[in-house]
């Protein structure tokens, strides 16, 4: 184990996070407002909206990412229809490719996120909205959206931290993130143990703060849940006298 | 002299559920400052006719008028009926503050963002005055030290108590109760049914389904007792607890008390 090479790496693969943090956090917000559209059109009871958005869902959760990556970025080019057209200054770019695949495919779990959260407001809540005079956007943006938001939300938190993870793939496509500068560096030193365990450690580190950061953000929006907190506790509490 | 209308005029109120006729063209009316109990055995249709004053159900048939206006309704183009203009029905959903057996405050939303929510975003009147008279409704019905807590913390007597002031604050016609107090510890019915009563004597208008009798008989100033969709007795509660025409009416109150 050749830890001064760990050490002195630990900058240089620390300098991909800014990329990795790009890649991530554009394509979940890209792909957040994708999904929010796909969830009620699959909700909306149309079929000539329904179809169309299940079968994107459908198409981006059963293909793995890496091969939307690769048909993205060297599938579109072959298309005479696309090189002409005024996106090919985007889509010859391996970033904008990365972050198009990585939108398309969060887009597709987030939409069924969404779905969930908004299948889980009770619907008591709904009829006291509508019986107050609400309806449409008011009653989707003040009383059905918060409640699913805060309902999704810890099954969101998963989604960023898949999509940390799900990001190293833009490395596949010469993109110079955390993973990418370690195999940079693993082709010089043909040291991928001491370079994968810097990267990893990165990556765990990320996840640790983001993973409390939703949680903070789960307290903040729902101080209700204080209460379903001590009780989790508790019940921890139990298990382990039970168990000890 | 012109007539007063009244602040509820139900007529010939269908509405089936599926192949199942549920309510079979009721009628009645509700004058302004009039306290009326539904009554009747449960599948009777005491709240589905109440949820289809206020097109929480869409009534295959009949009419509502609140205060003198009329619900329009119209026909999709299969034939089942459809209000005519969502607006319409969301101002006068306004006018028939409804409060519900299982409360229904948002979660998300404390005591006090649950009282103003419909007037500040429904009926844009302004905050400073929705506060003011929110913190005074809450008062009224005795929790407003609960203002700034969430539904979850609250026992199922004081989210009902809030339940009513959500419903007060929009300032309605008419307030409709659907069984207020069935979901509740038997210790917290007193309390809701002590507002409830408070209400009453302001001169509010109110229609209660309800399985108190009790309050039935000392609070309302008119009883209407369903029998499978149809109202079968209605009457003065003196009337109606004592010396009700219908057979069936007297066996089912004979079986409440």
């Amino acid at each position: 184990m050749d830890f001064a090479l760990m050490w002195d790496s630990l900058p240089k693969v620390l300098a991909g996070a800014g990329m990795t943090f790009q890649l991530t956090f554009l394509a979940l917000g890209l792909g957040f407002v994708l999904a929010t559209v796909i969830a009620l059109a699959s909700l909306s009871g149309r079929r000539w909206l329904s179809l169309p958005a299940d079968g994107y869902v459908y198409v981006f959760r059963s293909t793995p990412l890496l091969v939307q990556i690769f048909l993205i970025y060297y599938g579109l080019g072959q298309f005479q229809a696309v090189r002409a057209s005024f996106l090919w200054p985007f889509l010859r770019e391996p970033f904008a490719c990365a972050v198009l695949a990585l939108m398309l495919n969060t887009g597709a779990y987030t939409a069924e996120i969404i779905k969930g959260g908004i299948r889980s407001v009770p619907w008591g809540q709904v009829e006291a909205a509508r019986a107050c005079g609400m309806s449409g956007l008011l009653l989707f943006r003040r009383i059905l959206f918060p409640v699913a938001f805060r309902q999704a939300l810890p099954a969101y938190g998963n989604e960023i931290i898949l999509m940390i993870k799900a990001s190293s793939l833009a490395s596949t496509i010469t993109l110079l993130e955390i993973t990418g500068i370690a195999r940079v560096i693993i082709a010089e030193t043909f040291r991928p143990i001491e370079l994968f365990i810097v990267s990893g450690g990165i990556y765990l580190v990320i996840n640790a703060v983001l993973s409390r950061a939703v949680r903070a953000l789960e307290l903040y929006l729902s101080p209700q849940l204080k209460d379903s907190l001590d009780s989790e506790q508790r019940r921890q509490q139990a298990l382990g006298v039970r168990v000890g | 002299m012109g007539t007063v209308q009244p602040a509820l005029d139900v007529r010939g109120l269908v509405k089936r559920f599926g192949a199942l006729e549920v309510l079979k063209g009721i009628t009645f009316q509700a004058n302004v400052g009039d306290v009326i109990s539904v009554i009747g055995s449960s599948g009777s249709g005491k709240s589905t006719m109440l949820r289809c004053i206020n097109l929480l159900e869409t009534p295959d048939g009949g009419e509502v008028r609140v205060s003198g206006e009329t619900i329009a309704m119209t026909k999709r183009r299969d034939g089942s009926p459809v209000p005519a203009d969502q607006k319409q029905v969301d101002r006068i959903r306004t006018q028939l503050g409804m409060v519900f057996q299982s409360f229904n405050l948002w979660t998300h939303m404390t005591v006090l963002e649950n009282v103003i929510e419909a007037p500040v975003h429904v009926q844009k009147r302004p905050k400073a005055e929705v506060i003011a008279e929110a913190e005074a409704l809450l008062a009224k019905v005795g929790i407003v030290d609960k203002r700034h807590a969430y539904p979850n913390h609250l026992s199922g007597g004081q989210q009902q108590r809030a339940a009513i002031a959500r419903a007060l604050a929009m300032q309605p016609q008419v307030l409709l109760f659907d069984e207020p107090t069935s979901s509740l510890d038997p210790e917290l019915v007193g309390e809701v049914l002590r507002v409830m009563r408070a209400l009453a004597e302001e001169g509010r208008t109110m229609l209660v389904v309800t399985h108190e009798m009790g309050f039935a008989r000392e609070v309302s100033n008119k009883v209407i007792f369903l029998h499978q969709g149809l109202v079968e007795e209605e009457g003065p509660p003196e009337q109606v607890f004592g010396n009700a025409r219908s057979e069936r009416a007297r066996a089912f109150i004979a079986s409440q008390l």
